[in-house]
């Protein structure tokens, strides 16, 4: 078996059954993946901060969740996949330290999930399956063979979305 | 802007050590007179890497480490990181409290709370040897802790820089205490802009 692709922060990358994509170690970042389960093709892109009109350095669309998902989508697209097709499955988004006057910066995983899901919804596509918030990290890997999302954590366990 | 810091000259990159060297020293004293064992420390390193790279230089993103991070405010804004192996942190929880822990377990409130004093304390000189050094007033926030994956730990300080450019100044020292007991991490990452600043108020163009 083939090893997992890795994605990095703001990063992306895409496959193709039998491959899995894999990225570690996600905070505040969001994991968001597309996948076409009848041909079997899909992408992963880790992005680390909502809005790429609020910040001075944008020329990387995969940090940022409104640049980052049209992107993994025209690339999933141009191998073939079908848009109306493409299940969308989202994981990350925590806090992880908590401070007594929260702000900005802390909470912006919260950011990113929303800013995630409302970027999907404005592509039309079908989020169905998410795992986002608390104060842990994440690590994630989707089986291009299954579309399944697993979800790694240090101390609460494994799931699969 | 920050992507500015990829030209630093070999004087600006000396200084940026130096500070590091008074800062960490004095940190290294003040853990050493905690749990009474000589600390030996690292010369700093400093480096400038991709964001992305980052998680590496704890040994990858996935990596379980604690954790304690406190913000910096005042001229030179930043962050502080103080990363250790779980083991460490159990180690340092046993000298302070003097209760056995086995390293299988987990992280009680009250270890938690020891260990943030701990940071309070580490980085509060740091700092003030920082400040001393430079004549900046620079201030602690609260500390906060977390036992979990380095990447997930370190996004914190990621996201703060990611908003400016795509790379990190890192000024690192690693701490060693005699028994070997303790391997740690301290992080000075300044925010973008401040090294500047640091950089002007000690002289150094």
């Amino acid at each position: 078996m083939a090893e997992a692709l890795k994605v990095g922060i703001a990063d992306y990358k895409v496959g193709k059954a039998p491959d899995k994509i894999i990225s570690y170690g996600l905070g505040s970042c969001v994991g968001i993946t597309l996948y076409d389960p009848v041909i079997k093709i899909g992408g992963l892109v880790h992005i680390m901060l909502p809005d790429s009109t609020q910040a001075r350095a944008n020329e990387n669309p995969a940090k940022f969740a409104d640049t980052g998902i049209p992107l993994l989508l025209d690339k999933v697209i141009s191998m073939g996949a079908v848009k109306t097709r493409l299940i969308a499955k989202l994981a990350g988004g925590s806090q992880m330290f908590q401070f007594a006057g929260t702000s900005d910066i802390m909470a912006i995983g919260k950011r990113n999930a929303e800013l995630a899901r409302k970027t999907l919804q404005n592509c039309a596509i079908k989020i169905a399956g998410e795992d986002l918030g608390g104060t842990y990290g994440r690590t994630v890997e989707i089986d291009l063979e299954t579309g399944l999302y697993k979800i790694r954590t240090i101390n609460k366990g494994e799931k699969t979305i | 802007m920050s992507d500015s810091m990829l030209n630093l000259s070999a004087m600006q990159l000396d200084a940026i050590k130096e500070i590091g060297n008074v800062g960490a020293g004095n940190s290294a004293t003040a853990l050493s007179q905690l749990i009474n064992k000589k600390i030996d420390m690292d010369v700093p390193s400093v480096s400038v890497v991709p964001l992305a790279d980052v998680p590496n230089l704890v040994g990858g993103p996935d990596t379980m480490v604690a954790g304690i991070f406190l913000r910096v405010y005042g001229k030179a804004p930043g962050s502080v990181l103080f990363l250790m192996p779980k083991e460490s942190a159990f180690y340092l929880v046993e000298h302070l409290l003097g209760e056995q822990k086995s390293t299988e377990g987990e992280l009680t409130e009250m270890d938690q709370s020891a260990l943030m004093e701990i940071g309070n304390i580490l980085a509060g000189s740091y700092l003030n040897a920082l400040s001393y050094y430079t004549k900046l007033t620079l201030l602690p926030s609260i500390p906060a802790m977390a036992v979990d994956m380095a990447g997930a730990i370190l996004n914190v300080v990621i996201v703060q820089l990611g908003q400016m450019g795509d790379h990190a100044l890192v000024i690192e020292t690693q701490f060693l205490s005699e028994d070997d007991g303790i391997n740690g991490h301290f992080f000075l990452i300044p925010d973008s802009g401040s090294l500047q600043i640091i950089l002007n108020a000690v002289g150094v163009k």
